[in-house]
């Protein structure tokens, strides 16, 4: 390769979503070339990175070289039209090795695909392959794939985040300038913290959940997760929708957030810190950039005031109720009998043994912990103090939001209460785990939308740190609106963004 | 460790419970995912401290009611296509191993 | 099986004990899609081929309620007098088997959509008049069926001493409603008559509402029959069993008799009866114990999170109702009392499923007694060679109501009418049609008819001089004669009548 060519490469992966489909629009660039770049960026960094369990190179050409011909015939291209995108592996791609993390599902194809799949490929999107997860989207750190942890590119020794690490990862790899996530207790918005990165939690119902495999049916969204705040926006616009497949889908108006994201005017909005967000158990790093972003919001013409969400303290406790109840029956299909992996098919184990080493085999410790738990909690005479009470928690919790947006327009917080941690860290100490998603967990309860966003290093360990906004339901267009003019903001006092400072791998 | 609620997942319980979730867990696991299980049980005890007779149970996100399809047919998949996927088969159908033991 | 279960003659089992019954009857919808997915319901496809991702239970995969299951649902907790509940939810009811693709199955719990209602049976007495009983029922609620599991290698083609199974999803997923009554007490020794009196009349409601096929042959109607016994005199409830695999009406009558001879026995010898689920074996006419492992079931509902709750209108709940046919039961009573039959007959006509078919004939012009002739003759034994429906023999009301036409006329009599419903059946046309078609006309040019019969007295003097003393018994035989001559196209009555001229 010339160094050019190597030079133009380096400019293609690190260019934003937006300019990249402008770029081919206007046929300064194919969206071969586009791929390409990328395809080479996963060959050379993905080895440390482990960000994509599946590369489909095959048909990511056929994707891009499909668009270019729509470009060359002067069609009307949709919005995405040749950009790659990454794919966590949790979403059904036809024909297309869907894992979910876990080696239960190892080598599966599925006959069909996920709606948000079907937008994607209708939006114009390339689809680089699928992304590393921990096994069903269980953990914040991804250390729980069955296929071996994702790294930070911040410091490879470090965790990525989870369970969308390896969407979070391929962004700040410069892998892909897209990839898609899910969230269900935090999983698109840790990871976009401990990365650099951003990440959309929508609001419960606005992206389809048809061919999500699921993990907590009523907890489960899937979002965007991009370098910035505009392409965030973009790839939401495209992945939002109604879809009659999914019984839980939004069927109503749904705001305009590409629009949003280039407003960025927070002038007389009325901003609330969550009191039960923030101080103990948060690093001292993490506190001092979230104070500065808050500072930042005030400067803008923002009105800061504390509000109080009492119930917050009980939404982990609530969450790791709901979650594993949910759970345990959602993965009690994956039994060995009709797809995926199949122990102890010897003649003469029965089908009740048969399942059982299937699932022993199949499963790692998290998700094992999780069903256990879960069946439990839902089990009789359980149920009432348990699962019963969790969502009577939930209802609080819905209810503090309720009062605390009829005082703000939006709510902050830090995303993470601790920049990226140690590999191995934390694994055997699942309650430790647990706690990175205290900040995030309450949106998912009462389904609400919610974004990280960066806002600089830690001062004692260089890593990112990111901003938590959280918005009343269907009222996703605030968290771009805000997003955008934090992001706008601190880059212009930075001079540059906060994902050039990534290492060079 | 005995929670709040005076509840505790020893290791027999434990066993019981990866019964009826169909997971064959060995002895290590039991001995292992019992201590972590209930040191688990013991930090999520806590949403027993709310009062909250008189809430009600929160199950879905959004206030909907009534989603429905209209009873028409639409084209099933490609039965090969799904076999492949099956780690047995036979005549077309999904091959499974016995379901009651030998008596 | 070793041991076979002792039993206590029925009379006196009943009279040391009072029966408790109760039913859960499982009626599987005849709507065109699935329940949750858009896959089709019909019976006998090849196998795996009406199968999609939801129905497979496919990760990734999402349930989506058939509105008309919901209704018809709705319309059969109406007929059966049932509170339709404001709000109404699916719940996941959470158990491993390999015929469940899930290994849970949608069903509701503790929020059914339809709830206190009851159906008055009427239970036939051998005095041959009836006695009627309120059947209370608890609940009416929807859920999904399973797969259809085939055990190979066996001896016997059971699940006991299968090498393993094969498993066919086309059915899983199928619309399934669940009936239960509460506990049907006081029945006495008519406990097995009011069981199959009220499975019976179930069948004829649900039919009437033209939401099932309500077939126990075809498994579109399953019974699951709950017996347990209480000491006479006492209203200490004895401990139940539910008996499964009661495939026919006469079987539901025959198997809550076998289980109170049974359970009398195990409490006469001072035993205690075990909860659990039996099995009826049609060939003995008994129960035996189910043998399937079981865990101690704790199926660990919860409210299905991928699905909203369902509530109906008052609105639609009144659009459901003003759309319900007459009740099966006034129907009867009102067709019953026009027509002036008794209850047998009237039961016959139940019996052979001939209700609609008849009733239409009637409308269409044709006597009861003639149609009811035909139905309950000659079609219904078609029906019943072909194994189908009375009224899928491929002649409709109309076709009948042309037959019996034809034969007031004179233009046929019913040997010929026999071959006209043969032509109707293979589509060759209209009654009038066919006997044009095939030449089947009544002779009616009285020349050849009379040279017959001229003939046949020439044959018979013997007879012949029976008729001429008054004794006109014998006539029969000179008819007999002219209609062989005649190759049946002769009218009977016009014959007669010429026998008697020429006799003078
Ligand atoms: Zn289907």
């Amino acid at each position: 390769m010339s160094e050019s060519a190597i030079s133009l490469n380096t400019e293609l992966i690190k260019s934003s979503a937006s300019a990249l489909a402008a770029a081919i629009a206007h046929r300064e660039i194919s969206s071969r070339e586009v791929t390409d770049a990328h395809l080479d960026r996963i060959e050379q960094v993905d080895e440390q990175v482990h960000a994509f369990l599946h590369v489909d190179a095959e048909g990511a050409r056929a994707q891009a070289d499909a668009v270019d011909a729509k470009v060359a015939a002067g069609d009307e291209l949709p919005p995405l039209a040749g950009v790659p995108v990454g794919l966590k592996d949790v979403f059904t791609q036809r024909g297309i090795p869907t894992t979910a993390g876990s080696r239960i599902l190892e080598g599966w194809r599925p006959p069909y695909d996920a709606t948000v799949t079907t937008k994607l490929k209708g939006s114009g999107a390339v689809i680089l392959g699928k992304t590393n997860m921990d096994e069903f989207a269980m953990g914040s750190s991804t250390e729980h794939s069955g296929y071996g942890p994702t790294r930070n590119p911040w410091d490879l020794d470090r965790i990525p985040g989870g369970s969308g690490g390896g969407s979070a990862a391929a962004l700040a790899a410069f892998e892909a300038p897209l990839t898609v996530g899910t969230d269900t207790g935090g999983s698109i918005r840790q990871p976009a913290s401990v990365t650099g990165t951003v990440g959309t939690k929508p609001t419960y119902g606005s992206v389809s959940r048809f061919g999500l495999i699921a993990l907590a049916s009523s907890l489960d969204q899937g979002g965007p997760c991009g370098r910035n705040v505009a392409d965030t926006a973009l790839l939401h616009q495209a992945l939002a929708g109604h879809d009659e497949r999914d019984s839980t889908s939004w069927a109503g108006e749904y705001p305009d957030v590409v629009a949003a994201a280039a407003k960025r005017d927070v002038k007389g909005m009325k901003i609330g810190l969550v009191k039960e967000l923030s101080g103990e158990g948060y690093q001292a790093g993490v506190s001092q950039r979230f104070d500065e972003a808050v500072k930042v919001l005030t400067d803008l013409g923002a009105e800061v005031v504390e509000v109080s969400c009492p119930h917050f303290d009980y939404a982990l406790a609530a969450y790791y109720l709901i979650l594993p109840s949910e759970a345990s029956s959602n993965l009690a299909r994956f039994d060995g009998m009709r797809f995926g992996l199949r122990e102890g098919d010897d003649g003469n184990h029965t089908v009740e043994q048969v399942m059982g080493l299937t699932r022993d085999a199949g499963f790692g410790d998290e998700a094992k912990r999780r069903i256990i738990l879960g069946t439990y909690a839902l089990s009789s005479g359980y149920y009432d103090a348990y699962y019963g009470q969790a969502q009577k928690v939930r209802t609080l919790i819905a209810q503090d939001f309720a009062a605390a947006f009829d005082q703000v327009d939006v709510l902050v917080s830090p995303t993470a209460p601790t920049t990226a941690f140690k590999l191995g860290e934390k694994l055997d100490d699942p309650v430790a785990m647990y706690l990175n998603d205290v900040a995030t967990i309450p949106v998912n309860l009462a389904g609400n939308c919610a974004m990280s966003l960066p806002i600089g290093l830690a001062p004692e360990d260089g890593l990112p740190v990111g901003l938590q906004i959280m918005a009343p339901s269907f009222a996703d267009d605030r968290l771009y609106n805000v997003g955008g003019a934090v992001e706008s903001a601190l880059v212009d006092s930075w001079g540059h963004d906060l994902i050039s400072e990534v290492p060079a791998l | 460790m005995t929670s709040e609620t005076g509840n505790t997942l020893d290791v027999a319980a434990v066993a019981r419970l990866a019964e009826l979730a169909r997971i064959s867990l060995s002895d290590e696991e039991l001995q292992r995912y019992s201590g972590q299980l209930d040191q688990i049980l013991h930090s999520v005890d806590k949403v027993g401290e709310v009062a909250a007779d008189d809430v009600v149970p929160m199950s879905h996100p959004q206030p909907l009611v009534n989603v429905t399809r209209p009873d028409v047919n639409k084209p099933c998949v490609d039965r090969e296509e799904v076999l492949r996927q099956a780690p047995a088969v036979e005549d077309d159908r999904f091959r499974v191993p016995q379901i009651l033991g030998e008596e | 099986m070793s041991n076979v279960d002792q039993k206590v003659p029925f009379t006196e089992a009943v009279e040391a004990f009072d029966p408790l019954l109760g039913f859960e009857v499982h009626v599987e919808l005849s709507t065109k899609s699935k329940m949750f997915c858009a896959c089709p319901t019909e019976f006998g496809a090849e196998p795996n081929t009406q199968v999609c991702p939801v129905c497979l239970g496919l990760p990734g995969s999402m349930p989506v309620v058939n509105q008309d299951a919901i209704e018809s649902t709705i319309k059969i907790g109406l007929a059966l007098n049932c509170k339709i509940a404001e709000s109404s939810r699916f719940a996941r009811k959470n158990y491993f088997y390999p015929d469940m693709p899930k290994d849970y199955q949608i069903s509701q719990y503790d929020e059914p959509i339809c709830y206190d209602g009851y159906l008055d049976v009427e239970v036939p007495l051998e005095d041959g008049t009836k006695k009627s009983v309120r059947v209370e029922i608890e609940r009416v609620h929807m859920e999904e069926d399973t797969g259809k599991l085939t055990h190979a290698g066996g001896a016997t083609g059971r699940i006991q001493g299968a090498d393993y199974s094969i498993v066919d999803y086309n059915r899983a997923g199928v619309p399934l409603i669940e009936i239960v009554t509460k506990v049907v007490p006081d029945t006495g020794a008519l406990a097995p008559e009011v069981g199959r009196a009220y499975v019976t009349q179930l069948r004829d409601l649900v039919r009437g509402l033209k939401v099932s096929d309500v077939r126990m042959e075809q498994g579109s109607l399953r019974c699951d029959a709950n017996v347990s016994l209480m000491p006479a005199g006492t209203s200490e409830w004895g401990t139940r069993t539910e008996t499964k695999n009661v495939n026919s009406f006469k079987s539901v009558e025959q198997a809550i008799r076998s289980e109170i001879e049974r359970q009398a026995a195990v409490l006469q010898s001072g035993g205690k009866v075990v909860q659990e689920t039996r099995h009826y074996q049609e060939t003995s006419g008994t129960t035996t114990s189910g043998r399937e492992k079981t865990d101690a079931e704790d199926y660990r509902y919860f409210p299905e999170p991928d699905l909203v709750p369902v509530e109906p209108s008052a609105e639609w709940i009144e659009e459901l109702r003003a759309g319900l046919p007459e009740a099966p039961a006034k129907r009867v009573a009102r067709l019953q009392e026009a027509w002036g039959l008794s209850d047998f007959d009237m039961q016959s006509v139940v019996n052979a499923g001939a209700l609609d078919v008849v009733e239409e004939t009637v409308a269409a012009g044709v006597d009861q007694a003639a149609a009811r002739k035909w139905w309950l003759g000659e079609l219904a034994r078609r029906a019943n060679e072909q194994g189908v429906e009375i009224d899928q023999v491929g002649v409709t009301p109309a076709d009948v109501a042309g037959i019996v036409a034809l034969i007031d006329e004179g233009k046929i009599n019913d040997k010929l009418a026999r071959e006209v419903i043969d032509g109707v059946a293979s589509g060759e046309g209209t009654p009038a049609e066919v006997v044009e078609a095939r030449g089947l006309g009544v002779v009616s040019d009285d020349g050849p008819l009379i040279e017959a019969i001229d003939q046949a007295l020439a044959d018979n003097p013997d007879v012949v001089e029976k008729l001429r003393e008054g004794n006109m018994q014998p006539v029969g035989v000179i008819i007999g004669a002219v209609m062989k001559a005649t190759r049946g196209q002769a009218d009977a009555g016009r014959a007669r009548e010429l026998i008697i001229e020429r006799l003078g």
